[in-house]
């Protein structure tokens, strides 16, 4: 009997002991990020290995431990489906005791696995995906979105092109839930400019051939053809409309989601004049020169806005831990959403309560082949967003963590 | 001017016009299927990849041996064509006897391994072509500007779509073609080297898919899964033609192209079903194809 009761005290104590030290300290003596992106498909190209040697250097910079434990890094191939991403996630969490989830592109790959990353209580850093409603009706907690999204896509591109004069619009909208949604933006933001939509035509997703499309936007007469499509759709318009003489014949082209490696990958012949928004831009100030030019010897391509955002993101996470002490996901989500975020990629950057990092915003136009001096001399920015103007307020917020506000 | 259907005249004939070119790859891609099939019997699902290689083969060799468009013109087709034959010869040939199932099997398997290896070579996202300077530019119209690459589609692929009808229609090599087809044996005791016909028939119709993906290299996006996306459609293309008819297969093509071109204007969410539709109204009709016989 006296001994049993010594065995439970001994348990009881240490069991006390345990759960003390998982919140005081790093959990398992190491910190454990998970890269979870497309790595070999569509999206590849914007974030993909890439931002996977992008986290590599945040945590080398970070000298490879925070507070004397080891930080190391896992990846996986989402293949941009939901399934494939959550369950990846899960293991990693249950079986590899993966603190943190970084990367994330498909906006429905990171809405689902960002739902797994709150019941296991951890923590997310979303910087490839564009929808707004993941600080929106699906926001959590332990979700970050750090680099851009749809909103301010919409505001950036949509209201500086109005402001210049391109007051009626044609939309080359992607037949599916992330074209429409920007679409909405967009109009939303052209009626409240003063503008107005004169048409639009909704293609399947991945069409072949948008040489009928270009030229019912030129018989619209529209000032603005707004491509609300991504990725292969985005790149088939731009390439038609240059064959179709769009820009020539006096129309301008909007692109509302548009990477650097697009553009690198198109030309500039094709894409000079296309204005859009960016979160990063590598040639605008000494710190971007400094980091990028780093990347770049790593990689052979300069950075995408996503891609200097992962490493960003992951540094900050680091940081917190090093403040708090402990990987503890409410923690280091506190401290990483109390501590503003000063470094290349973003100055006074800070996290809100819905998750949303919001940050300066730039609006970038293409330069003319003439203008430019190298192969990645591609943007000229033409003006900054200010933070508070670029990502949507918290007082349209649908987030259930700020309603009510 | 007075409107039709609710559009102005020029919206329309630009769309038909921008349909003949669609339709153009169409009858090419077609065709080269209807031909295989016609005379070899096997359902060539490797076509999509065939189209593919024809426009990688022109890529590569601009980019790492300076092949310009012309000539690669030529020498894509006979490239992708030697691998056509190196397939026919040591694969292909085993199944002629057996059931269609087979050599679909086989043509679809060998389509995945080509395109999967492409893929891991090359990624998806696609690789830039420019349009040879010869044919850069365009000319306006006035109901639409029409770049001259495209027109040079339209011409090209008639030339061709043509030249084919009539060596298969018209000419004595046509006609042993056409005899092989109906009674190997007899031809063969005649003299003639059926086998031989055979292989060079499969490759020919693989070189049409080749001279069809360098003619589409520098408008669209040179990448591993360009064939698939279009084999389907041409798949029933075929079918609305009728299996294995020549004529059936060009002009089946070239109409499919107007009527995806005229849905893109009136209802562009269904541009990518309206041909399936057409097909099924087609089979229900006429269940051997608009141009083919009633077995």
């Amino acid at each position: 009997m006296k001994m049993l009761k010594k065995l439970m005290c001994s348990a009881i104590v240490s069991a006390t002991a345990a759960s003390t030290a998982a919140y005081a300290d790093i959990s398992d003596n190491e910190v454990r990020i998970g890269y979870l992106a497309d790595m070999s498909g569509t999206y590849s190209a914007l974030a993909g290995p890439g931002g996977l040697e992008a986290a590599k250097m945040a945590i080398e910079d970070f000298g490879g431990t925070v507070n004397g434990k080891k930080i190391t890094i896992v990846s996986a191939d989402d293949q941009n489906k939901p399934d494939i991403g959550a369950n990846k996630v899960r293991q990693w969490i249950d079986v590899n005791n993966v603190d943190m989830v970084a990367g994330m592109v498909s906006s429905a790959v990171t809405i689902a696995v960002n739902k797994v990353v709150e019941s296991k209580d951890k923590i997310s850093l979303v910087s490839g995906s564009a929808s707004s409603s993941i600080t929106n009706q699906y926001c959590t907690p332990n979700s970050v979105h750090y680099v851009y999204d749809t909103y301010a896509l919409a505001h950036g591109t949509g209201e500086a092109v109005v402001k210049e004069g391109g007051d009626s619009w044609f939309f080359l909208t992607a037949d599916y839930a992330f074209g429409h949604s920007m679409e909405a933006d967009v109009t939303e933001v052209v009626k409240e400019s003063g503008g107005k939509i004169v048409g639009g035509v909704r293609h399947p997703l991945s069409t072949n051939d948008f040489s009928s499309f270009i030229l019912q936007a030129q018989a619209s007469g529209a000032k603005i053809v707004g491509l609300a499509n991504a990725g292969a759709d985005t790149t088939n318009s731009l390439k038609t409309a240059k064959e179709f003489g769009v820009v020539q014949a006096g129309q301008k082209i909007a692109g509302l989601l548009i990477f650097l490696n697009d553009v690198h990958s198109l030309g500039l012949e094709t894409t000079q004049g296309l204005q859009l928004t960016t979160g990063y831009y590598w040639d605008r100030t000494p710190e971007t020169r400094a980091w990028s030019k780093r990347y770049f010897d790593r990689t052979g391509k300069m950075p995408t806005m996503v891609q200097a955002g992962i490493y960003s993101s992951v540094d900050h996470y680091l940081k917190a831990i090093q403040t708090v002490k402990t990987d503890a996901a409410s923690a280091v989500m506190a401290e990483m959403k109390k501590a503003p975020i000063n470094d290349f990629f973003a100055q006074n950057g800070q996290i809100r309560d819905d998750g949303r990092m919001i940050h300066d915003m730039y609006l970038a136009e293409v330069k003319k082949p003439s203008e430019s001096t190298g192969e990645w001399d591609l943007y000229k920015i033409l003006r900054t967003i200010p933070a508070d103007k670029a990502f949507r307020p918290l007082s349209e917020s649908k987030c259930k963590l700020v309603a009510g506000r | 001017m007075a409107e039709l259907l609710g559009f102005p005249p020029q919206v329309l004939f630009g769309q038909l016009l921008i349909g003949l070119i669609n339709g153009s790859f169409y009858a090419l891609l077609s065709l080269g299927l209807a031909i295989i099939f016609g005379l070899l019997n096997i359902i060539n699902f490797a076509h999509g990849a065939q189209y593919m290689l024809g426009a990688f083969v022109a890529w590569l060799g601009l980019k790492f041996l300076g092949v310009n468009y012309w000539a690669a013109l030529v020498l894509a087709p006979v490239v992708v064509a030697a691998i056509g034959i190196v397939i026919e010869k040591t694969m292909l040939r085993r199944l002629y006897k057996e059931d269609h199932l087979y050599g679909l099997l086989l043509t679809f398997g060998l389509a995945l391994i080509i395109e999967g290896s492409f893929t891991h070579f090359f990624g998806v996202s696609g690789q830039p072509y420019s349009v040879p300077a010869a044919l850069s530019g365009g000319n306006n119209l006035g109901f639409m500007f029409l770049p001259t690459y495209r027109a040079w589609i339209i011409v090209a692929s008639l030339i061709i779509c043509f030249g084919t009808w009539y060596m298969i229609e018209r000419t004595k090599l046509g006609a042993y073609l056409r005899a092989g087809t109906e009674n190997p044996q007899l031809l063969q005791a005649f003299g003639i080297n059926v086998p031989l016909l055979i292989t060079l028939t499969y490759g020919y119709g693989v070189a049409l898919a080749a001279f069809a993906g360098v003619l589409a290299a520098p408008i669209y996006s040179v990448s591993p899964v360009m064939g698939s996306n279009l084999l389907i459609v041409v798949f029933a293309v075929v079918v609305i033609g009728g299996m294995g008819s020549i004529a059936g297969a060009i002009v089946t093509g070239l109409l499919m192209g107007l009527i995806e071109g005229l849905t893109k204007v009136f209802y562009p969410e269904a541009s990518t079903t309206v041909i399936f539709l057409v097909m099924i109204i087609v089979l229900l009709i006429r269940p051997a194809g608009l141009f083919g016989k009633e077995a």
